[in-house]
């Protein structure tokens, strides 16, 4: 064929002044506005759109609609390529380009469909029974076969160039689902003054009134469904989200729905995303998600060619499409006698219509007899053949053998309801054996199923149940419900008889298209034992595709209840789980990829810290800087310890405004940090500082800092960065449940303080000049003081505390004045050679000093292990306390905190390294420790670290391997007190 | 899932740090007495019950408040929220 031979002059939604070419595997094509690829490709006489799974089956187009298993291809190319897409939901644009995938070197001739012939031995749980010895072939050999020939579209391994975002919604009532009974159900709450959602996965409103006659109100369906949400889209209250998928429901009314904001065009307008995730959190939902279309189940009901009639009716009707010359209807339910009228209509010749029922109704007949159709009773489609559908053969209520020469054949198995939402949560969906379908069941907590959702039969009570779900909804939330009735439209004839399987069955009839189950692969499941619903779907993978199992389940559970001889109902259905339909994953991570991952923190002095050369680490989400690089400097061990000597010979400042901090006002502050902390603080005097260790409740070592009181009911806490959050919720549990009685606020200020450390012998000549009108001599702010002052017009802090072991200060002015701190600092230090230093610089220097920090407390020390266990008060009950006091927890063996120095005075000590006595092996049986931090001490000249070492306090001068398996590296070291600098304390009191 | 925030409203669980059962309380003697069992299991024992069951939740993201919640296990139903200091199950306000 060529051209748009199949395309009908009039009719349908589409554009015919709008045409636009395509191209698919290369060739070009031409369609119109309005098509869908799959409807483009049929109205060019494009039959076969993919290859099938495992057996590599020549597949066309199954469907009309999101449900669609074998028209999958590759939509893009380069690195917007998307694997998989549905051809029946992509939206024609001009320039599309699609590829059809799993065949070599091509669709028409793919090497692979040999498969087809090895196809006896590819049945359900092959791989598990023949794959299994010996072990190591499966990695290297049977994996990447079995990956080559089985599988669908391949991702282009290049970057994501689009973006996702998040956004959500808040409203009375969500309606899912644009079809005659959702619009109904919005139309009727909004006019009730609700606020409403009304999402659609389609571009245009209408669901199953696009692709069939019917007239409302006396309107032609689709041109009623164009009225009605055009009425909604000019509603305040009303928010219409076209192109959306409610993917997956969840407690407390919170759905999760994807918004297609730019897959219908060729690529996103500048500045807008690809898709919108959605939460949307709904007082009531209305499902009005329509029903889906069965296959009937017969030998080679997957050529292409062999279509739902359903779907032949939404081709001919929505885009003017006739999917086939010569057509076979094969029914079992009344709605493919509507397909037959249709198909007549839309001029194509009707070969037969055959139904499996005895009788069907005469209004359905009639039309069909009158246009000369033959017409087989009782009859059943037993064979096709054809790599592009030729050959029906059926036999009739008699016996008799017929055999049809066409191009199309339309199946209609009857409608499962799209209920799956309601069963997100847990709810079973019921077996209706009326309409043999599962249909709501028991539903969540304010969700309602409305139209073909909830099995209601025929147009006129599918729009009443709309508008029935809406004024329950209204009347719910204690509205008044509008005065206006429902539309009218007419009823149709809709019954079904389930037909699981038609003929004997010799070749391969297909339940689940996607992933080529079988009715034979069933029947052999049900003869190893496989016979729950559950066994049943991991050993054959049925309903496990990206359909998840919306065209094929029902049948195959039908297939399973004949083949064990239960009830459907007894033999049950799976559950199904979000999403209902594929969902890219960046749409989930939504702008958070790349460095928007999580948020970046920067502290006021960043930028002055970048022109200064400083190179970031990150510490949580803040960014700090580590190191600062001069000019010449190689390596960051030159800047560090450039950083330490110029520090500890002069003076360095820092950026500590990352630690946590934390401001308690309250007449009982004391008494709680008095329950917070090991030691004790009502005693602080005002004006001071001191530090201070936390446990947790089961005596473990938690957070460390420093406790400044400035009144007698405010004080200032500081916490490790890591621990910030932590603490927080600490302080607030403490004060809120543990003891509500205590009169004490808290709140966290870590972003409120930009904080510097100002460390060196020349600290306080610095800090004079910077704040001349401050009196630093020791007598009037000595060590461990604090005192609170004026800069530029704001509140400023100054304490004289020491995380390096020098003479030095922390000063905190609010954070927006930080940069201009930082500044002036520098330029006041400039005669002083002030010297910044990162957090390399600081972490040296607090182990020379032998200060724990996050790497000794880990979560598996004790204060004593710390060697702050004289710390611990024992006058009074603190957090932690009666744990710590346990046996195992006070225990003299237990790995206590030491510092180590080579024997040698070169040999680096590595970080988790572990410790042995000399002449032990080195096996975990005679493990004595480990190494919690080292570093090279430019101070002393050597490297040094601080370790765990079991009895460490006892064994102060003795010597130990530090055993590195991972580098292979041993050490002997000495062990030494962990204070390696200025141990009396001198310099920081000076 | 949504929490009822006495403070805040319906809130987005992501706002809250979940800690777990509310029900075991800290002794009052700081588990100093001589009988240290009532302390360890504050600290470790914890049921693990079908249905209802009173947990604390952290507003992290909120109004900073620590929560007693009662949640069904099996279906995510909260029939009760308080603020911390009091008791969402009977017991005084």
């Amino acid at each position: 064929m060529s051209g748009s031979s199949f395309r009908l002059p009039v009719g349908g939604l589409i554009d015919r002044t709008r045409p636009l070419t395509f191209t698919f595997d290369g060739k070009s094509y031409g369609g119109y506005s309005g098509d869908t690829l799959a409807s483009a490709l049929l109205a060019n006489g494009v039959r076969l759109v993919g290859r099938s799974f495992k057996y590599h089956r020549p597949r066309g187009i199954l469907t009309a609609g999101s449900e669609e298993p074998n028209a999958l291809v590759t939509l893009r190319s380069g690195a917007r390529a998307e694997p998989n897409t549905r051809a029946t939901t992509i939206e024609l644009y001009a320039g599309l380009e699609a590829t059809s995938q799993n065949r070599w070197p091509n669709l028409d001739f793919d090497l692979l469909s040999v498969n087809q012939l090895l196809s006896p031995i590819f049945v359900a749980g092959f791989y598990y029974k023949t794959f299994m010895w010996p072990a190591k072939a499966w990695e290297k050999l049977y994996e990447p076969l079995i990956r080559r020939a089985a599988g669908l579209g391949a991702l282009s391994g290049q970057e994501d160039p689009d973006h996702y975002e998040h956004d959500h919604a808040f409203c009375d009532l969500l309606v899912v689902g644009a079809g005659p009974a959702g619009l109904t159900a919005a139309l009727t709450a909004a006019k009730a003054g609700l606020r409403v959602v009304l999402a659609d996965e389609a571009p245009l409103a209408g669901g199953a009134l696009l692709g069939e006659r019917h007239v409302i109100d006396g309107m032609g369906g689709a041109e009623w469904a164009a009225a009605r949400i055009a009425e909604l889209r000019a509603m305040p209250n009303v928010r219409v989200l076209s192109r959306t998928v409610v993917f997956g429901r969840y407690d407390d009314g919170e759905h999760g729905a994807i918004e297609r904001v730019a897959d219908h065009l060729p690529q996103p307008a500048p500045h807008q995303v690809r898709q919108r995730l959605w939460k949307i959190v709904a007082a009531h939902t209305i499902m009005a998600t329509g029903a889906t279309e069965r296959p009937l189940v017969f030998d080679g009901n997957d050529r292409p060619g062999v279509m739902l009639a359903g779907a032949v009716s939404t081709y001919i009707n929505r885009f003017g499409v006739v999917p086939g010359d010569r057509a076979v209807v094969f029914a079992a339910a009344d709605s493919g006698w509507q397909t037959a009228a249709d198909l007549i209509a839309a001029g194509a010749e009707v070969k037969a219509v055959i139904d499996a029922r005895p009788t069907v109704a005469d209004a359905l007949v009639a039309p069909v007899r009158a246009a000369g159709v033959p017409i087989l009773l009782s009859g059943q489609v037993v064979a096709t053949k054809g790599k592009r559908l030729h050959t029906v053969h059926a036999i009739d209520g008699a016996g008799a053998k017929h055999r049809f020469s066409v191009d199309l054949l339309a199946m209609a198995g009857g409608w499962n309801p799209q209920v799956a939402l309601a069963a997100h949560l847990g709810h079973k969906p019921a077996w209706r054996s009326d309409i043999s379908a599962y249909a709501v069941g028991e539903m969540p907590v304010g969700l309602r199923a409305a139209g073909a959702a909830d099995s209601i039969p025929g147009l006129g009570a599918v729009l009443a149940s709309g508008h029935r779900a809406a004024v329950a909804v209204v009347e719910a939330m204690g509205g008044k419900p509008p005065e206006t009735l429902p539309p009218v439209a007419e009823d149709r004839p809709e019954a079904v008889s389930p037909v699981w399987s038609s003929g004997p069955c010799t070749g391969k009839a297909f339940v689940d298209y996607q992933h080529d189950v079988t009715a034979s692969d069933i029947d052999l499941a049900v003869r190893e034992g496989f016979t729950s619903v559950e066994h049943l779907k991991r050993y054959t993978t049925l309903g496990m595709a990206t359909d998840q199992g919306r065209v094929g389940q029902v049948n195959g559970h039908g297939l399973l209840a004949a083949a064990t001889g239960r009830g459907i109902a007894e033999t049950g259905t799976i559950r199904a789980r979000p999403p209902v339909q594929p969902v890219a994953i960046g749409a989930f991570g939504g702008h958070h990829r790349g460095r928007h991952f999580r948020p970046t923190r920067q502290t006021a002095s960043h930028g002055w810290s970048t022109a200064q050369g400083a190179t970031f680490v990150d510490a949580g989400q803040w960014k700090r800087a580590q190191w600062f690089a001069r000019l010449g400097e190689t390596s960051w061990r030159q800047s560090t310890d450039r950083e330490v000597m110029m520090t500890r010979g002069g003076v360095g400042i820092c950026d500590v405004s990352t630690l946590g901090k934390i401001e308690l006002i309250g007449p009982d502050v004391g008494t709680l940090l008095d329950r917070l902390y090991v030691n004790t603080f009502s005693t602080l005097a005002i004006g001071k500082a001191r530090y201070g260790m936390m446990l947790r409740e089961d005596g473990m070592a938690f957070d460390d800092g420093t406790v400044t009181r400035f009144a007698e009911d405010r004080f200032f806490m500081t916490t490790t960065t890591a621990n910030a959050a932590r603490v927080m919720q600490h302080v607030d549990f403490a004060r809120q449940v543990l003891w509500p009685d205590l009169d004490a606020q808290a709140v966290s200020v870590t972003e409120q303080w930009a904080t510097y450390a100002v460390a060196g012998p020349a600290s306080r000549q610095l800090l004079a000049a910077a704040f001349p009108d401050l009196d630093l001599s020791n007598a009037a702010l000595p060590y461990m003081g604090a005192l609170s002052f004026r800069w530029q017009g704001r509140a400023a802090r100054l304490y004289r505390l020491s995380f390096s072991g020098e003479l030095a200060y922390e000063v905190s002015v609010p954070a927006d004045l930080g940069e201009a701190l930082v500044r002036h600092l520098f330029a006041v230090g400039a005669r002083y050679e002030v010297v910044p230093y990162g957090t390399e610089a600081l972490g040296v220097m607090r182990i020379e000093k032998g200060h724990p920090a996050g790497n000794e407390l880990n979560g598996t020390t004790t204060a004593a292990d710390l060697g702050l266990g004289r710390m611990m008060s024992t006058k009074k009950d603190f957090i932690g306390r009666a744990m710590a006091m346990r046996p195992a927890l006070v225990d003299p063996a237990r790995p206590r905190l030491v510092g180590l120095i080579p024997v040698n005075g070169q040999s680096q000590i590595r970080g988790g390294a572990h410790l042995l006595a000399p002449g032990a092996a080195a096996v975990a049986a005679n493990d004595e420790g480990y190494v919690t931090s080292a570093c090279y001490s430019p101070t002393l000249g050597h490297p040094i670290a601080l370790a765990l070492l079991v009895r460490g306090d006892e064994r102060h001068g003795q010597h130990v391997v530090v055993h590195d398996p991972v580098r292979g590296e041993d050490v002997l070291a000495k062990v030494v007190a962990p204070v390696f600098h200025d141990p009396s304390g001198e310099k920081l009191r000076g | 899932m949504r929490i009822p925030c006495p403070f805040c409203g319906s809130r987005d669980s992501r706002e809250f740090v979940y800690r777990g059962d509310a029900a075991p309380a800290r002794p009052t003697d700081g588990g100093l007495g001589a009988d240290g069992e009532p302390m360890f299991d504050y600290v470790y024992l914890r049921d693990n019950p079908i249905g209802e069951l009173e947990e604390f939740w952290y507003h992290a993201q909120g109004c900073r408040n620590w929560l007693r919640v009662v949640r069904d296990t099996r279906s995510h139903m909260i029939s009760a929220a308080v603020l911390g200091a009091g008791h969402a199950t009977g017991g005084q306000a």
